[in-house]
């Protein structure tokens, strides 16, 4: 190797090999993707929301998604946004000429996907929340526990999740979701 | 395990999402520098840890994150209210629950005198 | 008998029970062989083939047999295993199907169940009487710890703990409905058609592995025109069906918690022949119901009378369920001994089924009259107002004495089993676990639910409800639907009564057991009352009455009456003891569930992890990360390895893995002025591009967490913070900002995880690292110490630092997560070539140390102040306000003499202290010695060529410069007290 400097460093992504699942669900490993923790105050909700072309939900649970982008409330002043191509997210809210704060946490999460008619079980094998449609419609999305770690919840599908971890317990997150996708095959 | 009402979620969520935060309305001083070691042994050591209604402060930080206030029997564990972090300490109700739900060694003990 | 039904026991009945022969399996118990056929619980296979002793008393070694014919089972407690591994102990074999294989043994006796030496301990039992232990063990003290309680432990427990680790799988599902119904009986399945037809969403729960309840030992009531027991097995099959019902067997609600939240532990395999691998043994739902149905019914009692332990005694709805669900006869010749009416219908089936009935002895002297009128029409020998007094035979029930009551002309008649029944307790275990008051029903002598504490409602047996109509009524209104339904059953029963029988009375010295697992009788309760026992609580502790496994289920009431009658009070006002959740038993590995081996905890791995595990990497826990602790080469230990990093580190340059740090982003237009609250430097007069040090204080001054904060804009702080510090300093800081602060606009991000922090340190750090930065002038005039950039390394945006925390020039590269492992390569490799090494924790730990820098938790305790330990210098001078501002003020905080960090040195180089030992001024002093402190942090420095060590000693930085004793177990260490920085005392290297 030159000591040029020139060289690009490659990306090793977590859960790398991984392989889990059962009859009943399928567990896969989300692309990577850029997502940026936001927080902005009510009043400038709508200007962040045309910035990022996604509108911010502000019901509590809700996302949202439009143009590649996932708008997640977590929080009264906060949401995760997702983007499924790379990036432009901190540059588009910084477009917005608005008080907020964008971090860039795309390497701090990673997802996994959880898709079959054993999913809500799969979850609910260390997630204590209700996950029936009725409590958790197509769409809804919360931070919640799972096991002992912390993840935020997104229903993209009637029986499909996509879950969002922390890098370092990405691990333990798809050890106990195989656990469960085993038990929800039973 | 208990089930918490988030004012901001606006919803019961499961204990395992919340941590308690100890007790509720006890204001930092704002010109704190300049009280007196009473005064500031009263706001930082000093705690009621009353038996029945509790105003305690809870934080949702495996949900949406924010501290916000709770009224809580602590002789039934039962939840009279919870409501947003800001506002002033609210009444409620009275509602008898922490005698009639009394198990305790010393309830039993008390009979047999 | 002949054919087959001698292969499935000598005693089933043809015709009889609920079973096929279709399916048998094989089992051994103590190591002789017998078939079960499909259905048969441990219990009913063994009485089929006439075995009614199986096993031995917990204290007095007694023959046992079985009892019940359910989970109340106090006495026929069983060792099952599968195979070498799996094996359980104190199963109760009216509990536990029969799988084919089993191996079951029979426990508490030696050398074999027929010929127990340990029952010499009935003999004995003068001296084994209610408060034993307390009494006898008391003297001489020392004894206790050498003698007796080894002793007791040996001989102390039931069954064998199994040796080997559990190799099943456990799962765990957390579950949300609107009615859980507790109990699959009558009351339970009507309540859940009455609920599931509302549409709520329902959750069936019953502990057998059919629904049916009551129902599995009747055989004439009949509902909706069909025979009971079947017409259960058709509403289950419809429930099932239902997309908002689901219904579980096998699955017992053990606890009812808080707010709707129920345990409940499903015994998923159990009963399997061959369990597939992916099928778990157990598994734990957490359920959270918004409403519960308790509906749980009733337990038989059985009468407390002399010798009522022998096996072949048992409750008359045992026998009826072996007789009528499982087709077994309880024996030949039957003895019935009652004080309820609910024994004769038990007499009544038996007799039909063809077992001769020696004679129904009843207590009272007005039984009912519609079951004297039928047992007259069976030619059944019926003794109102007699008692059985004692019973004869040795391993198994030969003869039951009886005797006109009051009277003492006695006759003996030969029975072969002998069935009994005292009444029935309202099972109101999940209602009082609910906190729901009980009332007592003097009429009946029965505590039933009376003010309720949660969403739920009590229906059925468990409320006291007898009548069938009422009984459905009541079920149908609690699951809020409607439902048009009837049952009939033949009798209504009256009678019914609590404590000791006829002849076990105050007088007397009978064994008449009321508790018999823990083999307490009504001798024990009594003499608890004489010891000044008055509490229920006490009574029970006194006397171990209700505390075994089977809590009581059959003795509470019992024991109660018992005491009351010593007393000579009313049964409430003895009281009753808390019903606790479990249930029953339930085992560890539920409750575990997943948490076990990987899952136990998660465990945190850098992202470059691998890269440095397969550089040789051994690893410390900090928290739940694995963090590289040292690289040893071929052929070094621990020691060499450290110290050839250290010295490297400090030659040449070293490399190390920071990215377990806790980071913050701190962003918005009062980021600095937030800083300034919740850290006690100054933060206004930081500028962009640079970084400081900086010490969190809690409101009562002592340093809570440190870090380096770099500035990267006006509203952007990155800040850091001790790896184990990461979460509760920011929840500290949200803690602050939303509560107390929450006019200031800024926020927090966690950025822990986006960056990979690859320090480089050393005088080669920069010539290192240099051709892999871009667009950044990283020479020390352009990039000097404490300095931050965002900048782009290897072709992705990173941060870099200009700190150190070696005292060495040095680096720290922040790159996001995913490319931590590529740059963390070259840099390595370019490192490598040049003589630099890989370095982990400990040596961390020792540069550190060589320069005297904190580490929070080490060196500081929570009663340290940035004064103490020598930071004074961090904290600003001029703010008016920041967290711990007041506290630092407090007389306590601002006195002479506290405890301050200074370094030691051994007056021998190569004594290394121990951290944690206690530092005396004089060795020589008298006991115990007054201690100036403890050392908090202590190495072997390479670099320094002799031992260095820091430590809390009060007013330790006036002794600079004196000597001080460390006393140690086999010698006194003799030690100079010093500054904290050992090396490089100019700190010229640092800006190299």
């Amino acid at each position: 190797m030159v000591d040029s400097g020139a060289d690009v460093a490659t990306r090793s992504l977590p859960l790398s090999g991984v392989h889990g699942g059962s009859a009943a669900v399928r567990l896969e490993v989300a692309a990577p993707a850029g997502r940026i923790s936001l927080r902005v105050r009510n009043e400038d909700v709508s200007a962040l929301s045309a910035a990022l072309g996604v509108d911010l939900p502000v019901k509590p649970k809700t996302s949202a998604f439009a143009n590649g982008r996932t708008a997640l409330w977590l929080g009264p002043d906060e949401w995760l946004v997702i983007d499924e191509g790379n990036s432009g997210l901190t540059t588009a809210a910084a477009n917005s000429g608005a008080l907020h704060s964008a971090t860039d946490v795309s390497h701090r999460n990673t997802a996994i996907l959880v898709e079959g008619p054993g999913a809500v079980a799969t979850i609910n094998v260390g997630c204590p929340q209700d996950l029936s449609l009725k409590a958790f419609p197509v769409g809804a999305c919360t931070r919640t526990i799972f096991g002992k770690v912390e993840i935020v919840l997104l229903r993209t599908a009637e029986d499909a999740f996509r879950v969002e971890v922390w890098r370092s317990f990405s691990d333990y997150a798809f050890g106990l979701l195989s656990q469960g996708a085993l038990d929800a095959g039973q | 395990m208990l089930l918490i009402h988030c004012p901001y979620c606006e919803e019961d969520r499961s204990e395992l999402e919340f941590r308690w935060a100890g007790e509720a309305h006890i204001a930092r001083p704002e010109n704190i520098a300049a009280i007196s070691d009473e005064e500031f042994a009263e706001f930082f050591f000093l705690r009621n840890n009353e038996k029945g209604l509790t105003y305690e402060r809870w934080r949702h930080i495996h949900g949406c994150g924010r501290f916000f206030n709770a009224a809580r029997d602590t002789v039934s564990d039962r939840f009279l209210m919870t409501y947003k972090a800001g506002l002033p300490k609210q009444q409620v109700p009275e509602t008898g629950a922490s005698e009639k739900t009394v198990e305790t060694y010393e309830a039993t003990e008390g009979d047999a005198r | 008998m002949s054919g087959p039904a001698n292969n499935l026991g000598a005693f089933r009945i043809k015709g009889a029970g609920r079973l096929t022969p279709a399916r048998t399996s094989r089992f051994t118990f103590d190591g002789k062989s017998y078939t079960a056929m499909e259905g048969d619980t441990v219990a009913s296979a063994l009485l089929a083939h006439g075995v009614h002793l199986i096993g031995r008393s917990f204290k007095y070694h007694r023959p046992r047999g079985v009892l019940s014919a359910g989970p109340e089972e106090p006495n026929a407690l069983l060792d099952v295993s599968r195979d070498a591994a799996r094996r359980q102990p104190n199963v109760r074999a009216t509990v536990q199907e029969v799988f084919d294989g089993a191996k079951i043994s029979s426990q508490n006796r030696w050398p074999s169940l027929a010929f127990d030496v340990g029952a010499v301990n009935n003999l004995m039992s003068p001296f084994f009487a209610a408060g034993f232990y307390y009494k006898t063990f008391m003297w001489p003290k020392e004894a206790w710890t050498k003698i007796y309680e080894p002793i007791i432990r040996r001989a102390a427990g039931l069954g064998v703990a199994p040796t080997e680790e559990d190799p099943d799988r456990y799962a765990n599902r957390y579950a949300h409905c609107d009615v859980l119904i507790a109990g699959a009986g009558v009351a339970g399945l009507t309540a859940a058609l009455s609920a599931a037809a509302t549409g709520a969403e329902v959750i069936l729960v019953d502990e057998q592995p059919e629904v049916g309840g009551a129902l599995h030992s009747d055989a004439t009531t009949t509902i909706d025109g069909k025979n009971g027991f079947d017409w259960a097995q058709g509403a289950a099959a419809k429930l099932k069906a239902m997309p908002n019902v689901r219904v579980l067997t096998r699955t017992t609600v053990f606890g009812y918690y808080n707010h709707g939240f129920l345990g409940l532990a499903e015994r998923v395999s159990d009963h399997l022949d061959r369990p597939g691998r992916d099928v778990p043994r157990e598994r734990l739902w957490q359920v959270r119901a918004g409403r519960v149905i308790i509906a749980t019914g009733s337990i038989e009692r059985h009468m407390v009378f002399a010798n009522n332990d022998r096996p072949g005694i048992m409750l008359a709805s045992a026998a009826r369920t072996f007789l009528n669900h499982h087709g077994v006869a309880v024996g030949r010749r039957v003895g019935v001994y009652t004080a309820h009416d609910s024994a004769y219908e038990a007499a009544f089936d038996l007799k039909r089924a063809g077992v001769a009935i020696a004679a129904i002895v009843d207590c009272r002297e007005q039984p009912g009259e519609a079951v004297l009128a039928e047992a007259r029409l069976l030619g059944i020998d019926v003794l109102t107002g007699h008692s059985v007094t004692n019973t004869g035979g040795r391993l198994r029930i030969n003869s039951m004495t009886v005797a006109r009551n009051g009277n003492f002309d006695i006759r003996k008649i030969k029975v072969d089993a002998l069935i009994v029944s005292a009444g029935w307790t309202p099972s109101v275990h999940l209602f009082s676990q609910s906190r729901g008051k009980l009332r007592y029903d003097e009429a009946q002598q029965r505590f039933l639910p009376d003010i309720y504490a949660q969403d739920c409602v009590s229906v059925g047996g468990c409320k006291g409800t007898d009548d069938l109509a009422e009984l459905i009524d009541e079920a149908i209104t609690a699951g809020g639907g409607r439902l048009a339904l009837v049952g009939e059953n033949r009798f209504d029963w009256t009678g019914g009564m609590i404590g000791a029988g006829e002849g076990a009375g105050p007088d007397t010295t009978v064994k008449a057991f009321v508790d018999f697992q823990h083999d307490v009788t009504a001798k024990d309760i009594r003499l608890a009352v004489r010891e000044g026992m008055h509490s229920i609580e006490h009574i029970k502790r006194f006397t171990t009455n209700g505390m075994a496994s089977d809590q009581g289920k059959l003795s509470n009431m019992h024991g109660l009456a018992i005491a009351a009658e010593m007393l000579d009070r009313p049964i409430p006002k003895v009281g009753l003891t808390t019903f606790r959740a479990p249930y029953t038993p339930v085992t560890y590995g539920t409750l575990v569930g997943h948490s076990r081996g990987d899952l136990f905890d998660p465990t945190r791995k850098t992202p470059m992890h691998d890269l440095e595990a397969a550089a040789g990497a051994e690893f410390e826990d900090v928290g739940n990360w694995k963090r590289a602790w040292y690289f040893p080469r071929r052929g070094e230990d621990m020691v060499a390895a450290v110290n050839r990093e250290c010295r490297t580190v400090r030659d040449v340059a070293g490399v190390f893995d920071a990215s377990t740090l806790g980071k913050i982003e701190v962003v918005g237009p009062d980021a600095a002025q937030f800083l300034n609250l919740l850290y006690t430097n100054a933060w206004d007069t930081l500028k962009p591009g640079k970084c400081r040090y900086g010490i969190m204080t809690r409101e009562d001054g002592f340093i809570y967490d440190d870090g380096v904060v770099g500035r990267l804009a006006e509203d952007r702080f990155h800040v850091t913070t001790t790896t184990g510090g990461a979460p509760r300093v920011l929840n500290h800081m949200e803690d602050y900002l939303q509560t107390e602060f929450p006019h200031l606009k800024v926020w927090l991000t966690s950025t822990t995880e986006q960056w990979a922090v690859i320090a480089v340190q050393g005088p080669k750090a920069r010539e290192i690292i240099a051709p892999l930065v871009e667009g950044l002038d990283i020479s020390n005039e352009a990039f000097p110490h404490m300095s931050v950039a965002e900048c782009t390394v290897m072709g992705v945006p990173a941060r870099l630092f200009r700190m150190s925390f070696t005292g060495e020039l040095g680096f720290e590269v922040n790159v996001p997560a995913d490319y931590g492992a590529a740059v963390w390569q070259a840099i390595w490799e370019r490192a490598e070539r040049m003589g630099a090494c890989l370095y982990g924790t400990e040596s961390m730990h020792v540069l550190r140390a060589e320069k005297g820098y904190l580490i929070v938790g080490q060196d500081t305790d929570g009663t340290v102040t940035p004064d103490d330990s020598g930071y004074g210098w961090a904290v600003s001078k001029k703010k008016t306000d920041f967290v711990g501002i007041r506290g630092l003020k407090r007389p306590d905080l601002v006195r002479d003499g506290r405890k301050q960090l200074v370094g030691l040195v051994t007056n021998r180089p190569s004594d290394v202290l121990e951290e944690g030992a206690q530092i005396v001024a004089d060795p020589n002093q008298p006991k115990p010695m007054t201690m100036l402190g403890h050392v908090t942090s202590a190495y072997w420095s390479e670099n320094c060529g002799r031992s260095i060590a820091m430590a809390l000693v009060a007013g330790g930085r006036s002794l600079i410069g004196q000597t001080l004793f460390i006393p140690m177990k086999d010698r006194t260490i003799a030690v100079e007290v010093t500054d904290t920085v050992f090396f490089d005392k100019e700190g010229g290297r640092i800006h190299g």
